[in-house]
C-alpha cells in the first residue's frame, strides 16, 4: 500500500487503528467502550434506489395531491393502540444515558411531530411523561425503575430483548454518569460502574414470554399495545416468536443502532445489518398472515426521508430513530468543536457518550453540561427534524404513485450491489435477478 | 363483606378487572378465590388494602406487582410469585417456582415451603422469608431488600450482589461472584427477629448466618477480571 511518503507501507492487517487498539489495551487494560453505533461499512439503505413512477406508473403531484403518513400501532390485541401522525418514532434511550433535558426535548419534539418516544433501561421520568403524549415504557431486564404506576401511565409496553448494538448484551452506565437521582431511580449505590442483567429475571424462553406478556395485559387491563424489542441476529425466528408470544408490534433494531454506552468489539461484530434483518422478518410475518397485522417498527441507521421511505417499502408499518434524534438536539454539534477536541475528539467523531463530559449536555448527568440543552430549543429542533423526513418520506411516496406511505412496497425498490439486492430481497438494479430466490 | 370468585366459572380477566377497579384509598376489601388450577396472574397488579386468600395451586406471576394487599395462597405458586410486588404481604403455604420475588421493591414475601432457582433476583427493597431451601443463583444480582433462608441454598447463592442482605440458616453449595459472609452485628440481629416474627417464622435469629457484597465489582479493575468470569 503506497502511502504519501513511498516506501512506508501500511499494514491492511494492522493498520494505524488497529495499532492504537492495541496499544491502548496494553497500556489501560480493559476493552474499549463506546457509545454510537456501527462505525464500518456495511450495506445499508444507500444501496437501494427507488424506481419512480414512469410510463405503467402514475406519479402523484409532489406539492398538491394528499399522501398520507399516519399510521395505527398494535392494535392486535389492545383496547387503546396509539395513532401515530408519522410513521417516525423516538427509540427508547435511559434517563441515565442521557440527561433530564434531552429527555424531556425528546418528548416535546416527538410530541410536536405527532408520534411517541420511549423509556430506557432507568425508569420513567416525570419530565419524559409530562412532555411526551405518547409515551412507550421499556420492560427491560434489569427493571430499574419499574413500577405499576408507570406501567398504567404508560401508552404502550416495549418488552425488550436486545438491542441491535448488542443482541445478547445488558445494558451499561459507568460510574460517572451513576448520580444521586439515577442511582436512586435504579436503586444502586451511586458512582458504580452499573451492569444491567442481559436476560430477563422472571421468564426464560418463548412460552414463558407468552405468559408474561399476559400477565402484562392483565397489569393494564389489556388496554396498551405491547411490543417486542429484538436486536437483530437470528431475526425470522425471533419474529415468529414473537408473534407467538402475542406482540401487538415488533421493534426491529439494527445493527447499526445506536446504544449509551457497550463495549467496541460488542458493536462491531455482533448482530447483522438491518437491511437484511427487515426483509426477514418481513418475511416472517408475511407466512404467518401476520404482515400489518402485527406492526414492525424498525430502527438501526434511519437517517433521513430515503431511509423511512425504503424500509416502508420493504415492509415496515414505522421506523424508529435514536441517533438521529441526538444529532437533532445537537449532538456533534460544530458549536462544540473546540470543546471536542479537549476531549481526543472532535465534531462529527464524537461518541464518548459512556463517559459523561458531553459538552452539548445530551449524553451527561453533570448539572452544568446538562443545562445547556435547552429542552424547548431542542424539542424544536426534533421536531423540525421529524417534519422535514416526513417531508421527504411523502416526496418519494408520491414520486411512486402512492396515496399513502404504507403503500410503498418492494416492487418500487432495486439494489445498486449484489450484496444489497440479496439482504434486501429485491432486483439488482437493471435486471430481475434477485440473489438467492431467482435465477438470473 | 366478603367476595367470593370461583375461577372454574369466572374468567381471570373479570376477576383482576374487579380487583383493579378498587381505588388505592378504599376501605379494606376481602377476597376469595377458589379453584385457581394452576392459572397464571391471578390478583395481579392490585393496589388496593385488601385481604385476598387464593385456595389451590396458582401459575405464573400470581400477586405479581402487588401494592398494598395481603395475599395468602392456600398451594403451591408458579414462576415469578409476587414479581416486582412494592407493598403488603404474599404468603405462599406451599412451595414457590424460580424466580419468587424477582426485582420486588418492598412489603414482605414469605414462602412457607421450598423456593427454585433465581429466588429474589434483582430485589429492589423487597424482604423475602423462605421457610425451607432455595435453588442456585437466589439473590442474583439483589440490590436492596433481604432473603431470608431457614434451609439450605444452591450453588451461586447472592452471585454479583449489590447492597442486599442474605440470611441463611443452613448450608450453601458455593458462593457466587463477589458474594462473601459478613459480620452478624446486633443490628442485624435485631432486624432479622423482627422480620421473622412479622413473618411468623420460629427460626432463631442467631443460628444464621449473613452474605452480602465483597464490592469488589462495583467499579471495574483488571486485576479483578478473574472475579467477572
Amino acid at each position: 500500500m503506497t502511502t504519501e511518503n513511498p516506501g512506508l507501507v501500511e499494514s491492511n492487517l494492522f493498520n494505524r487503528d488497529v495499532i492504537h487498539e492495541i496499544q491502548r489495551a496494553a497500556r489501560e487494560g480493559i476493552y474499549g467502550i463506546r457509545g454510537w453505533g456501527s462505525k464500518r461499512y456495511l450495506p445499508h439503505f444507500d444501496d437501494l434506489v427507488f424506481l419512480g413512477a414512469s410510463m405503467s406508473r402514475y406519479p402523484l403531484e409532489g406539492y398538491r395531491e394528499r399522501c398520507d403518513t399516519d399510521v395505527v400501532i398494535g392494535d392486535r390485541y389492545a383496547t387503546k393502540p396509539l395513532h401515530l401522525k408519522i410513521p417516525i418514532t423516538i427509540a427508547g434511550m435511559s434517563f441515565g444515558a442521557l440527561s433530564a433535558q434531552a429527555k424531556e426535548a425528546l418528548g416535546r419534539g416527538a410530541t410536536a411531530a405527532g408520534t411517541s418516544t420511549t423509556t430506557g433501561d432507568g425508569g420513567m421520568t416525570p419530565e419524559e411523561r409530562e412532555s411526551s403524549t405518547l409515551l412507550v415504557y421499556q420492560v427491560l431486564p434489569s427493571r430499574y425503575g419499574m413500577n405499576p404506576d408507570d406501567l398504567r401511565k404508560a401508552d404502550a409496553i416495549e418488552v425488550v430483548l436486545g438491542q441491535g448494538a448488542k443482541p445478547g448484551g445488558g445494558g451499561l452506565l459507568l460510574g460517572m454518569k451513576m448520580n444521586e437521582r439515577v442511582a436512586d431511580m435504579r436503586d444502586l449505590p451511586a458512582a458504580i460502574d452499573q451492569r444491567s442483567a442481559c436476560r430477563h429475571p422472571d421468564w426464560t424462553g418463548p412460552d414463558d414470554l407468552e405468559i408474561k406478556i399476559r400477565e402484562l395485559r392483565e397489569l393494564t387491563d389489556w388496554e396498551k399495545p405491547v411490543y417486542i424489542k429484538i436486536g437483530a441476529s437470528r431475526t425470522y425466528y425471533d419474529t415468529a416468536l414473537a408473534v407467538k408470544a402475542g406482540a401487538d408490534v415488533i421493534v426491529l433494531d439494527g445493527m447499526q443502532g445506536g446504544t449509551g454506552a457497550t463495549q467496541t468489539v460488542f458493536i462491531e461484530h455482533v448482530g447483522i445489518p438491518t437491511l437484511p434483518a427487515l426483509r426477514q422478518a418481513v418475511e416472517a410475518l408475511t407466512e404467518l398472515d401476520m404482515h400489518r397485522k402485527v406492526q414492525l417498527i424498525v430502527s438501526g441507521g434511519i437517517r433521513s426521508g430515503a431511509d423511512v421511505a425504503k424500509a416502508l417499502a420493504m415492509g415496515a408499518d414505522a421506523v424508529s430513530i435514536g441517533t438521529a434524534a441526538l444529532i437533532a438536539l445537537g449532538d456533534n454539534s460544530p458549536e462544540f468543536d473546540e470543546e471536542y477536541r479537549k476531549l481526543g475528539s472532535r465534531a462529527g467523531y464524537y461518541d464518548d457518550y459512556q463517559a459523561g463530559s458531553d459538552p452539548a449536555g445530551i449524553s451527561t448527568q453533570d448539572a452544568v453540561l446538562a443545562s445547556r440543552l435547552d429542552p424547548v430549543v431542542g424539542g424544536r429542533r426534533l421536531a423540525n427534524y421529524l417534519r422535514t423526513i416526513t417531508m421527504e418520506t411523502q416526496i418519494i411516496a408520491r414520486a411512486c404513485g402512492k396515496s399513502h406511505v404504507l403503500n410503498l412496497e418492494p416492487e418500487d425498490l432495486c439494489a445498486l450491489s449484489v450484496e444489497a439486492a440479496a439482504m434486501a430481497g429485491v432486483p439488482l438494479a437493471g435486471t430481475s435477478w434477485i440473489p438467492g430466490k431467482s435465477e438470473s | 363483606m366478603e367476595q367470593v370468585f370461583d375461577l372454574a366459572t369466572i374468567p381471570l380477566r373479570e376477576l383482576n378487572q374487579a380487583l383493579h377497579d378498587c381505588l388505592p384509598d378504599a376501605s379494606k376489601s376481602v377476597w376469595r378465590i377458589i379453584n385457581p388450577k394452576g392459572e397464571h396472574a391471578v390478583a395481579c397488579g392490585v393496589d388496593t388494602p385488601a385481604d385476598i386468600e387464593i385456595r389451590g395451586h396458582v401459575g405464573y406471576y400470581c400477586a405479581g406487582m402487588n401494592k398494598q394487599a395481603h395475599v395468602i395462597i392456600h398451594g403451591n405458586a408458579g414462576t415469578g410469585v409476587a414479581e416486582n410486588m412494592m407493598s403488603g404481604t404474599v404468603r405462599v403455604k406451599g412451595n414457590a417456582s424460580q424466580s419468587a420475588g424477582a426485582t420486588g421493591h418492598g412489603g414482605l414475601l414469605v414462602i412457607e415451603g421450598n423456593v427454585a432457582a433465581r429466588c429474589g433476583i434483582s430485589l429492589k427493597g423487597l424482604n423475602i422469608v423462605v421457610c425451607g431451601s432455595v435453588g442456585h443463583m437466589s439473590g442474583f444480582m439483589a440490590q436492596k431488600g433481604t432473603l431470608i433462608v431457614c434451609g439450605d441454598a444452591g450453588y451461586a447463592l447472592g452471585d454479583s450482589i449489590y447492597e442486599a442482605d442474605i440470611f441463611l440458616k443452613g448450608k450453601v453449595d458455593e458462593l457466587g461472584a463477589d458474594c462473601m459472609e459478613k459480620n452478624m452485628t446486633e443490628e442485624h440481629l435485631t432486624f432479622l427477629a423482627t422480620l421473622l416474627e412479622t413473618a411468623e417464622v420460629t427460626d432463631d435469629p442467631a443460628s444464621f448466618r449473613r452474605y452480602g457484597s465483597a464490592r469488589s465489582l462495583y467499579n471495574f479493575e483488571i486485576d479483578d477480571a478473574d472475579a467477572h468470569t
